[in-house]
């Protein structure tokens, strides 16, 4: 679970980071997306290592593993958990747990559902929920970003997910015996704080300045 | 001072329990809390009642034997405090105060009666590495095997683990990783756990599963209610043994 979370952090920062290029105009955004694909004139990237066109389907092939395994990793270590966790205290009180630690479980499916929505939207069937030309990219970003309630159902779903990177950075880092001490530990938590703020703030920045007409 | 108890009252392993109400009067604030159930026992046996079967032994804090949920935190140590039940002082609670009182839950905890709980799993937990193999004879030199300091000392903290179960109790998983994780590191941290280390590790965890204990989720719920302030560092040092054991042929 820590290996693959991890994973997925770092292609949420450089997804997010591929997402600000919506500033730069429509043609750098559209270039970058081309470039990813290797459907550029140069061959895109990593070509000559990989033929045009490979880098984006071994890139998928390894993030949706990293998925499936999280999800199964979950699914497997609930479920043995679920199974012979004691009743419920009558009274209970919480000392240490934080709001993210505790909907980890709820939250993560939550995300999945989201991210089969955003994959449709915008990579499997590209346009289908709002529309936008699959081969000018910038024009799918602009028609969904200028409705109202989908920047809406973005900013919900990036708090959800940035809720359950805050627990599991830190959480990930633990199992992969990262906090040796309280020193450590503050450390850990102060970095997942500005993980999950920097991946909200990124990613509904341009969003946002879709919807208002700024900057883009 | 006087007292309103709410208290888990359960005839058996296999009877539903359900919250009881008693008043209790007379209640000095020098009791300790055990103490405090010790009265309640006293006026139940005079009225024919059935008194409340819970478990103690010491009462010094360092046997590991009592410990019960007291408003919904185990141990119920008031902020900053750590504390078992039986160094918890009445106190510590407010005159006319209602207590809520609850045996631990978890599933690898059966309720025995009332507020007791079968432990035995943490036993055989012990049992699957949580020694290390020696021959006996005479008692070898206090300085025949030299332990660096900064490991000693944190082989001590980790050895202070009584063995109660509050972090089992506490956590929303029902994991006794806190537990494992201290026989673990106070073991691995000494030149005498070494030969056993990586199989030690394997077997333990290995047994904390068998025995139906969930998995850590790291939320930090059992270090902040372990009597002794056993730190949640335990459990990485844990993951780090775990992590290398995974690359030697040692162990199950």
């Amino acid at each position: 679970m820590a290996v693959t979370g991890l994973i997925m952090i770092a292609f949420l920062l450089m997804h997010m980071y591929g997402n600000l290029k919506m500033f730069l105009g429509p043609e750098a955004f559209d270039h970058y997306a081309h470039w990813l694909k290797g459907t550029t004139e140069d061959g895109g990237i990593l070509y000559p290592i990989l033929p045009a066109g490979w880098f984006i389907w071994i890139f998928r092939f390894a993030l949706v593993l990293s998925v499936i395994l999280h999800i199964w990793a979950a699914a497997s270590l609930s479920a043995g958990t679920l199974k012979n966790r004691g009743d419920k205290y009558v009274t209970s009180r919480k000392k240490a747990q934080t709001y993210s630690s505790r909907t980890m479980r709820w939250g993560g499916i939550i995300i999945a559902a989201f991210l089969i929505f955003h994959l449709i939207q915008f990579t499997i069937v590209p346009g289908s929920v709002s529309g936008g030309d699959a081969d000018e990219p910038h024009t799918l970003v602009l028609a969904a970003f200028s409705l109202w309630w989908m920047v809406l159902l973005y900013a919900v779903c990036m708090v959800l997910i940035c809720m359950h990177i805050r627990h599991g950075f830190w959480s990930a880092f633990v199992t992969l015996g990262g906090n040796t001490s309280g020193r450590s530990a503050r450390i850990l938590n102060v970095l997942a704080i500005i993980v999950a703020v920097v991946l909200f703030v990124g990613f509904m920045i341009m969003p946002l300045a879709v919807l208002f007409g700024v900057g883009i | 001072m006087k007292l309103k108890l709410r208290i888990w009252r359960q005839a058996g392993p296999e009877v539903a329990g359900r919250m009881v109400e008693y008043d209790l009067d007379g209640v000095s604030e020098d009791m300790s809390f055990l103490e405090m159930l010790d009265l309640l026992n006293e006026n139940l046996t005079n009225r024919n009642e059935e008194p409340v079967a819970f478990d103690h032994d010491c009462r010094e804090g360092i046997c590991g034997m009592c410990g019960v949920v007291i408003n919904g935190v185990a141990h119920g140590a008031p902020e900053g405090v750590r504390t078992t039940t039986c160094q918890l002082h009445m106190r510590s609670f407010a005159d006319g105060a209602t207590v809520d009182i609850e045996p631990w839950r978890a599933g690898a905890f059966p309720v025995i009666k009332d507020l007791a709980v079968d432990r035995t799993s943490f036993d055989r937990i012990i049992q699957a590495g949580g020694f290390i193999s020696s021959n006996t004879g005479s008692a070898p030199d206090a300085h025949a095997t030299p332990a660096p300091k900064r490991e000693a000392d944190e082989a001590f903290d980790n050895a202070t683990c009584i063995g109660c179960g509050a972090c089992v109790a506490a956590c929303p998983n029902s994991s006794a990783m806190l537990f494992t994780a201290a026989k673990i590191t106070h073991l691995a941290m000494l030149p005498q756990g070494q030969p056993e280390r990586y199989r030690r590790v394997k077997s333990m965890v290995a047994q904390h599963d068998e025995e139906g204990f969930g998995n850590c989720t790291n939320i930090g719920e059992c270090a902040a209610v372990c009597p002794k302030g056993i730190p949640l560092e335990s459990i990485s040092k844990l993951n780090r043994d775990l992590i290398a054991a995974m690359f030697k042929a040692d162990g199950k």
